[in-house]
């Protein structure tokens, strides 16, 4: 398991399930496991510079008692995602791809994206990129 | 045990992954053999640091729990 890579396919992009893939992807890497992570759809949106600190809301499961508990966490000092990932970022390790798919469903360039994000990728340079390694879909 | 602590990290008031991921980042400027303190308040950082340790290669010296804080002290590989 030492350097067994993860791979994350982040398609969600709510605020719950992006800081649940900064904390998976932080986890891995401070057991020095190769962290990837994959950019889709909504994933991709919340990743663009000019909105990636806006509050993105939560899932719908969560209603009105989840956003309360949410922004108690907040309240106490709880890093907010994009931190918790620029920090993952620095231990080494972790790779941000944007699927090239979704770039064009939401017709932007990398110039949009905020620079947390490394680069562009297809499925297929994905999976190779993964090896053996697991894969989590957010 | 009479060695000094070469680096301490405040973890108190942090929640996962903090712990873990504050000491992965101190203990590259840490040199090998020495001593890093880690204090948490986590509860879920003793089985974390457990496993973290035994991954990677570190070895907890030391380890306590008071009020609510616990420490650990960790020799670096």
């Amino acid at each position: 398991m030492d350097d067994k890579p993860l791979a994350i396919v982040l398609f969600s992009g709510t605020d719950d399930k992006l800081n649940v893939a900064a904390v998976m992807a932080s986890g891995a890497a401070a057991l020095g496991r190769p962290v990837h992570i994959f950019l889709q759809y909504w994933g991709l949106d919340a990743f663009r510079a000019d909105r990636i600190k806006n509050d993105h809301g939560l899932a719908a499961e969560a209603g009105a008692e989840g956003k309360a508990a949410v922004d108690a966490l907040r309240a106490e000092g709880q890093a907010p995602w994009y931190e918790t990932l620029a920090m993952a970022k620095e231990l080494g390790g972790v790779e941000i791809q944007a699927c090239s798919l979704s770039m064009d469903l939401l017709r932007i360039t990398e110039d949009d994206l905020d620079p947390l994000v490394d680069g562009t990728e297809g499925v297929t340079a994905f999976y190779i990129a993964v090896g053996d390694g697991q894969i989590l879909f957010i | 045990m009479s060695e000094t602590i070469h680096t301490t990290v405040d973890a108190k008031g942090l929640s996962c992954p903090m712990p873990i991921v504050k000491t992965a980042q101190a203990v590259k400027g840490v040199p090998a053999g020495e001593l890093i303190e880690i204090l948490a308040t986590d509860p879920g950082s003793v089985k974390d640091f457990a496993a973290w340790t035994r991954s990677t290669g570190n070895a907890i010296v030391e380890q306590s729990e008071d009020a609510g804080v616990y420490r650990f002290v960790i020799k670096r590989a």
